[in-house]
């Protein structure tokens, strides 16, 4: 047992680094740096940095165009990258659907899929929950009906994240009615999302945000070659999707860089004779936050450790899920507190707008956008499988209950 | 950076688990918790001959130059069978101080009983009035010719009854709670005016009180300078909190186990208690609190390990998480095993009060928040 880098991954510390100062896009770090919302385009460009450098995909397999990184280099990777505050990379593609069709696709369809969710040439989003099945999405109703070489797609998908921007969609649906238990008969299929009878509808969330969608299916039809898979097993990659998303839903490099930049805000806020920082309230919470996220912290590097390149991590990544999303969730809150009366000001447009300088912003650089943010977070313990899901596949995964 | 253990810390680990598993049943742990010693003299010797008493101490020492990780997998297995024989005090406090600041002659004398598993010993690390604090020392050292004079009061000294020594951290300068001025004093059993009224604790150990009053000891008792043995309470601290937090993982491992087992054979409403949701996801929350104490062990471990600059505040972060899961974890398992949890009959509540001892011992979880807080 040992903590210290070696020589070498002292290097790919550096490599990252010089990468970071020289190919981070100036204009992507800007935004990010003043905290200016990331539209379609940036994500792009900012995944094709990292395609163009070679390291796209560290959760892939070497022969699918993955990095072979070990543990440390992942986790020296995902630290650089929070620190730097890069766009997070959008998981539709590389995180979701690209393990599972280098795992269960066909030959045909690794080479036709692949290397666009590789280079981040289309943008893909998912098809899983219905406004019928949310935690108990093997409940699900949208139908995929055999007629010759195509299925024929009838139903709604919902809470679809960015699907305004999709350029594909990977969805489960019902291919055989007539099943023993209602995880059977269910396929995995992948749909251009500009085939005739496809419609998107926006659903603002409480933040005022147009970032997930419903998606209606009319009579879509699809050919059977979208099919991944065998016909009706679609649950079971379904499974290993959700186990590929849970992982990196924890985000704990992000939440640490978070919490730096807190204490660096709090310590700049005038409470009484000093500063947020020396309130031993707030001190004390901050410090109970970053305690739980140094043992995430140790908790991903342990998982990360057992799991080989490109295999999908095991219900322990559950684990990872409850206790990240929970950090996220505190720190969204410290926020809101810390902002104090600066947090009532709702003005979503100032954080789209360039030209408004950040010190011009009503409410000051930052404040306002916390709450709306706290609000819009109390996602993250439902979706991708809400916590208590993830409480119920521990129970019966790992504890054996 | 890796989380594998090397072949001899695998070995060490096996031979802990198989002492463990084999030789120590809750009956005879029981049996001997009521002899006379409190613990099995055989269970000492056998840690001697299996090198355990030699573990931390260096090769010039007889021992066998182990560290921080060696130390963290015996007491976390120490925490699963809930051992009684007194390594702590001996081993990590007592020895852990004249392993730092005794002359070659001193640990010849003193030091190396302790190695060879022939005799223990206690540190008195607490005073009333104190709370947690190492260097709350108001026990005077004075000055007796070419020796000392000792007066004061320390309590809960871990092992004091069977201790041939005990170490006295006792003031010659400065004032209560300063770092320097402390000397450390080695006393041993039956010196004269020292009087040692000696209780079991409540995890079913044993402990006492001492009242120095004006204890005479020679120059020789003096263990390194007669102000250092501040910085050396801190470093056998730094060691004594991992030792503690690696029993606690131990004994939390064992409770989140057993109450799983308990509540998939305990049927109630013909049904095991195991599949009602409610219980279900207790147990869950047990499991995370147990995986994210062990990873801050883990990290605590390999920091002290390497001499990281912050490894005391690592430390502090460690101890708080497993003081609060710890308790969560005991609470909770007493809760899921029912009436039969609160029963002296069910090994569960004699671990449930142990892992009540450990956050108590070298400053509970919101002791150690408020010095990681700073």
């Amino acid at each position: 047992m040992d903590l210290r880098f070696s020589d070498d991954d002292r290097a790919f510390r550096e490599e990252v680094r010089t990468f970071l100062a020289e190919k981070y896009p100036a204009d992507i770090r800007e935004r990010t740096q003043r905290g200016l919302r990331l539209g379609r385009d940036d994500h792009m460009r900012w995944q094709q940095t990292l395609y163009e450098q070679g390291w796209a995909a560290p959760n892939w397999p070497v022969e699918h165009g993955g990095t072979g990184w070990s543990a440390t280099r992942r986790y020296i990777f995902d630290s650089e990258l929070a620190l730097a505050n890069t766009p997070q990379i959008m998981p539709f593609g590389l995180s979701m659907v690209g393990p599972v069709i280098y795992t269960y696709g066909t030959e045909a369809q690794k080479a036709r899929f692949l290397p666009d969710i590789l280079a981040s040439r289309v943008w893909w989003c998912q098809g899983y929950s219905e406004p019928g099945a949310g935690s108990d999405l093997a409940s699900l109703k949208t139908r995929a009906d055999r007629d010759g070489d195509e299925y024929v797609i009838n139903g709604t998908k919902t809470w679809t994240t960015l699907g305004q921007h999709a350029d594909w969609i990977f969805l489960l649906a019902r291919t055989s009615q007539d099943v023993a238990r209602k995880q059977e008969g269910i396929s995995f299929l992948l749909a251009d999302m500009r085939t005739p009878g496809i419609s998107v509808r926006p659903i603002i969330t409480v933040d005022g945000e147009h970032e997930v969608n419903e998606v209606h299916f009319e009579n879509v039809r699809i050919p059977v070659d979208n099919l991944v898979g065998d016909e009706g097993h679609g649950w079971t990659y379904g499974k290993v999707l959700l186990q590929h998303e849970r992982t990196g839903i924890a985000a704990v490099a992000r939440s640490k860089y978070r919490l730096s930049r807190l204490r660096a805000l709090a310590g700049s806020i005038p409470a009484g004779d000093g500063t947020l920082l020396d309130d031993p309230q707030f001190r004390r919470r901050l410090a109970r936050v970053e305690i739980e996220l140094t043992a995430l912290e140790y908790t991903e590097l342990r998982t990360l450790a057992a799991v080989a390149t490109g295999g999908a991590p095991g219900p322990e990544s559950s684990l990872l899920k409850i206790r990240g999303t929970e950090v996220q969730q505190q720190l969204d809150l410290l926020y809101v507190e810390a902002a104090g009366y600066r947090a009532l000001p709702f003005v979503p447009g100032q954080f789209r707008d360039p030209d408004i300088a950040d010190d011009e912003r009503i409410g000051g650089p930052w404040a306002a956008d916390t709450a709306p943010r706290y609000f819009n977070g109390r996602k993250v313990t439902i979706y991708g499988g809400t916590n208590e899901i993830q409480k119920n596949i521990i129970a019966k995964a790992v504890l054996g209950l | 950076m890796d989380f594998d253990l090397s072949d001899e810390q695998a070995l060490l680990k096996d031979s802990l688990e198989r002492f463990v598993r084999n030789d120590y049943d809750f009956d005879s742990r029981r049996r001997n918790l009521a002899s006379e010693r409190g613990f099995s003299s055989t269970h000492w010797q056998l840690f001697g001959e299996l090198g355990w008493t030699a573990m931390p101490f260096p090769e010039v020492d007889g021992g066998l130059d182990g560290g921080a990780i060696e130390l963290m997998l015996i007491m976390e297995q120490f925490g699963r069978g809930l051992v009684i024989e007194p390594y702590l005090p001996t081993i990590v406090l007592a020895g852990g101080a004249l392993r730092r600041a005794g002359s070659e002659a001193q640990k010849s004398r003193w030091l190396a009983p302790l190695v060879a598993a022939e005799q223990t010993a206690a540190l008195a690390f607490a005073e009333p009035g104190g709370r947690f604090d190492p260097w709350h020392v108001t026990t005077r050292a004075e000055r007796d010719g070419e020796g000392w004079r000792l007066h004061g009061e320390k309590i809960a000294v871990l092992n004091a009854r069977d201790a041939g020594l005990v170490v006295v951290p006792a003031r010659t300068a400065g004032a209560t709670g300063d770092r320097d001025g402390i000397g450390l004093f080695v006393v041993t059993a039956g010196t004269k005016g020292m009087r040692v009224t000696a209780y079991p604790t409540v995890d079913g150990l044993q402990a006492a009180d001492l009242a120095l009053d004006g204890v005479r000891v020679d120059g020789e008792a003096l263990l390194g300078t007669p102000d250092g043995g501040g910085s050396v309470l801190a470093e056998v601290y730094d060691e004594a909190l991992l030792a503690v937090s690696a029993e606690a993982v131990g004994v939390m491992s064992v409770l989140l186990e057993k109450t799983i087992d308990y509540t998939r054979n305990r049927r109630q409403f013909g049904v095991p208690i195991g599949t009602f949701q409610a219980l279900q996801h207790r147990m869950v929350e047990m499991f995370m609190c147990v995986e994210q104490s062990r990873s801050l062990l883990y990290m605590a471990a390999m920091k002290l390990a390497a001499g990281h600059d912050d490894a005391s505040r690592a430390l502090a972060a460690l101890k708080y998480q497993v003081g609060t899961s710890g308790r969560l974890i005991g609470e909770e398992a007493v809760q899921l095993h029912g009436g039969m949890g609160v029963t002296d009959e069910l090994d569960v509540a004699h671990y449930f009060k142990r892992v009540t001892t450990l956050d108590l011992l070298f400053g509970n979880a919101d002791h150690h928040l408020t010095r990681y807080t700073g």
